[in-house]
């Protein structure tokens, strides 16, 4: 597996498709009484966070905790540590002699996350930087599709509204496209890159026309302030064009799905009496968030490399707990390869 | 004064189109005596066979930092820095703190400089106040004072107001100054990070059209052909600005440009790396930007080779891509550059390079005793081995600044010698100096 996830460019299908088994049994988890499995105990994730966010930081604490890491939250200000002339490479390497194991960073300014993983031994994960990528929720949405049609290939995935600022855009075409799907973008010519066309997406300006085709629609919110950039007149123009309605939700195909990364501005995005509809996934997008972020924190920090269970527990003098059953499962196929012994005389020497 | 003979090197003096092998006696500031063989006695012979013997470079666009940043660079720094690249003479930009908007500054950058006597430089002056854009600085006393500014520019910006900038390149005219503009139509360009394309789109870096530059410059062209003055358009970057060049020159307007050796090399596609030592104002453009940028320096419309040397401090560099400021340092690598890359590429040849680098620039500044290499002018010339290889290694700049994008680059050419005012002060690619308080 990869050590940093700083863009979907970097996982090829093999691996999203890993990832996404894998999700399947944090899903589990995540429905049983006591949601914890001990695979990441005595390790340390930072969620490090230069803008404000609490869906995402608590999705990633939630993920860590499930897997029994310690969390720390690094909520900074960029502007602030700037000001007080400590550089973001300064940030970096401060909590890089605190030994954390994984740092996810969130940060206002793309590629953030990249620079971070060149000063810094632990793994990086990006949950969201700028308008740049936010693969964590690619890969949720990717679950979450998958969960619904038992596939990626050949579907129709609409995204609609500002594909410009959005990181999650950028990173849900390149995990769509890679998987098999089709996109076509929607938004007013103001929201979306002139060079899009080129990325291997259909692009559209015509939401009644494109919403037949599709088997899932995906709305991206609107960030108030680009009224007073000039990008659209009014928010009540932009959702007469692209918000969607009840007469636009009745040219959708039955079976089709209609996603949001939230927080949604009702009325903005999606009439407020759209926004209760069966089909609209926006919770189960959220419960799959916390499966696929436990996934990926497995995958990049756990497998063969940890010391066994049982091998911790001896070197702390205390019996072997026994797993229960219910475990096995998830870790097929992935048990540690250093056997107790053979950890322990490593220490011992 | 230092009484050399430099023995056996290429003489390539552009303005008088020589390129053969002739020796070059120097003595009393002034070269004394051009030719083949020519008598050793009272002289320290140097041996520069396989070696360049040129005027030196004049660079028409650095950033020398002093007074205000001098943690980033001092007149010092950048002179060593200079005088180490080949450079005998390069305009020091105005955006200092406080900023070069009267004649006091001016005098002092001057004075400062010609102390140290490592390289001429000539402080240009700033056209608005403060370089804010809304009253006409004190023009007149800058052009009259000691420092005898010719160039005057709001650098790091344009001038935004186009009434106050025609009314500028009238009251600069009558100076017979030169009026330089950094092209940017700023409601285009604010908060941009990056050139505007495909890699700006994908990164979701926030872009900087072409049509910022060339929006301005073809406002900048309008008011030099009404006005008449002498415009000089800074770091031409995009293939609609070395059009728009062409364009005017071909009907005449009073025109120069200047090209920097990354906007001839580099692309947008380096930003895929967000370090942001690739950040810089006019930022990197697209290959065929480039292509455009390299045809236009080698039909004639660009007029010189210029760095915009633009010294940063590493904690800056070193912040978030959208915090680091812009800018990109070249005194110390710039003929290593433009050798391997423009000249290696076929673009122009080494005698055309180095005309670009030297003789034009100097012609455009109308700076005495620079540019030429003539029997009793001022010693002011550059050797340089055109086949060294180098490995760039910012540690080992005279810059106090590291923010060099060709750190760890193989290069080809090194500066071997540098003489300014018949003083030797590089020798054998180190500076060498007898000022007191410099650093040997």
């Amino acid at each position: 597996m990869i050590k940093h996830l700083l863009s979907m460019d970097q996982l090829s299908v093999d691996q999203i498709e890993l990832v996404l088994r894998t999700a399947d049994s944090f899903r589990e988890v995540g429905k049983r009484t006591i949601k914890k499995v001990p695979v990441l105990r005595g390790r340390t994730v930072c969620n490090l966070f230069y803008e404000p966010s609490t869906r995402t930081r608590i999705s990633f604490e939630l993920a860590a905790k499930r897997l029994s890491a310690d969390v720390i939250n690094f909520v900074a200000d960029s502007k602030s540590s700037v000001a007080k002339g400590e550089s973001f490479k300064d940030t970096a390497l401060t909590l890089q002699a605190m030994g954390v194991d994984a740092i996810v960073v969130r940060h206002t300014s793309a590629g953030a996350p990249k620079r971070l993983s060149q000063w810094v031994d632990a793994s990086v994960l990006n949950a969201g930087d700028g308008a740049n990528e936010h693969p964590t929720q690619a890969l949720l949405d990717l679950y979450s599709i998958r969960e619904r049609f038992g596939t990626l290939e050949g579907v129709r995935v609409g995204i609609v509204g500002d594909l410009s600022h959005s990181r999650v855009a950028r990173s849900n075409i390149k995990g769509l496209t890679k998987m098999g799907a089709q996109v076509i973008a929607v938004g007013p010519p103001t929201l979306l890159p002139l060079t899009l066309a080129s990325w291997g997406v259909e692009v559209s300006s015509e939401l009644d026309s494109v919403l037949p085709k599709l088997d899932v629609v995906y709305l991206l919110r609107v960030q108030r302030e680009r009224q007073s950039e000039q990008l659209f007149p009014t928010l009540r123009e932009y959702a007469t064009f692209w918000g969607l309605d009840r007469r636009r939700v009745e040219l959708l195909k039955p079976e089709a799905l209609i996603m949001h990364p939230g927080p949604i501005n009702r009325g903005v995005e999606i009439s407020s009496d759209m926004s209760d509809l069966a089909r609209f996934i926006i919770a189960e997008q959220v419960t799959n968030g916390i499966a696929v972020r436990a996934a990926l924190l497995y995958l990049m920090l756990g497998g063969p490399q940890i010391p066994s269970e049982d091998a911790l527990v001896n070197l702390a003098g205390e019996a072997p707990e026994r797993r229960p059953d219910s475990q096995q499962s998830l870790f097929e196929g992935v048990e540690p390869s250093v056997s107790a012994g053979a950890h322990l005389g490593g220490l011992r020497g | 004064m230092d009484r050399v003979l430099f023995r056996g090197g290429r003489l390539i003096d552009p303005a008088s189109g020589t390129d053969a092998t002739t020796d070059v006696a120097i003595a009393d500031g002034v070269v004394v005596d051009l030719g083949p063989r020519l008598s050793s006695s009272g002289f320290d012979v140097i041996e520069i066979e396989g070696a360049v013997i040129c005027p030196g470079f004049v660079d028409m666009h650095v950033h020398l930092r002093e007074p205000g940043r001098e943690d980033e660079e001092t007149i010092l720094s950048g002179s060593t820095a200079a005088a180490r690249g080949g450079f005998t003479a390069m305009c020091a930009m105005p955006n200092t703190d406080p900023v070069c908007d009267n004649a006091a500054v001016a005098e002092k950058v001057a004075s400062a400089a010609a102390r140290l006597g490592l390289v001429q430089v000539l402080p240009a002056g700033a056209i608005t106040q403060g370089l804010q854009g809304n009253q006409i600085a004190a023009i007149g006393e800058m052009a009259a004072s000691a420092a005898g500014v010719r160039l005057f520019t709001d650098d790091g910006k344009g001038v935004q107001d186009s009434r106050l900038l025609r009314r500028a390149m009238e009251y600069i005219k009558g100076f017979d100054a030169i009026c330089a503009e950094h092209c940017e139509e700023v409601s285009l360009s604010e908060d941009g990070q990056m050139h505007e394309g495909y890699f700006s789109d994908i990164l979701g870096l926030k872009g900087i059209p072409a049509e910022a530059e060339e929006i301005a410059l073809s406002r900048d062209l309008a008011l030099a052909r009404l006005t008449g003055v002498r415009f000089h358009a800074m770091h031409v970057s995009t293939a609609g600005s070395v059009d728009l060049i062409r364009r005017a020159k071909a009907q005449g307007v009073r025109l120069t440009a200047e090209v920097t050796p990354h906007h001839l090399t580099l692309t947008d596609a380096e930003l895929q790396s967000f370090d942001p030592i690739f950040k810089v104002n006019p930022p990197l453009r697209t290959a065929g930007d480039v292509e455009a940028c390299r045809r236009g320096l080698a039909d004639g419309t660009i007029d010189a080779i210029a760095t915009d040397h633009a010294p940063h401090a590493q904690q800056e560099k070193e912040a978030e891509f959208e915090l680091a400021p812009p800018g990109m340092i070249g005194l110390e690598t710039a003929l290593s550059v433009i050798l391997t890359e423009v000249v290696g590429d076929g673009v122009v040849s080494l005698p055309e390079a180095i005309r670009l680098l030297s003789a034009s620039p100097a012609r455009t500044l109308r700076l005495q005793g620079q540019g030429e290499v003539v029997q009793g002018g001022a010693a002011n010339l550059t050797v340089f081995d055109p086949e060294a290889e180098v490995i760039v290694d910012p540690a080992a700049f005279a810059s106090r600044s590291r923010n060099s994008p060709w750190a760890g680059r193989r290069l080809k050419g090194k500066v071997l010698y540098t003489v300014f005012a018949g003083n030797l002060v590089v020798r054998e690619g180190e500076v060498v100096s007898r000022v007191a308080g410099v650093p040997a």
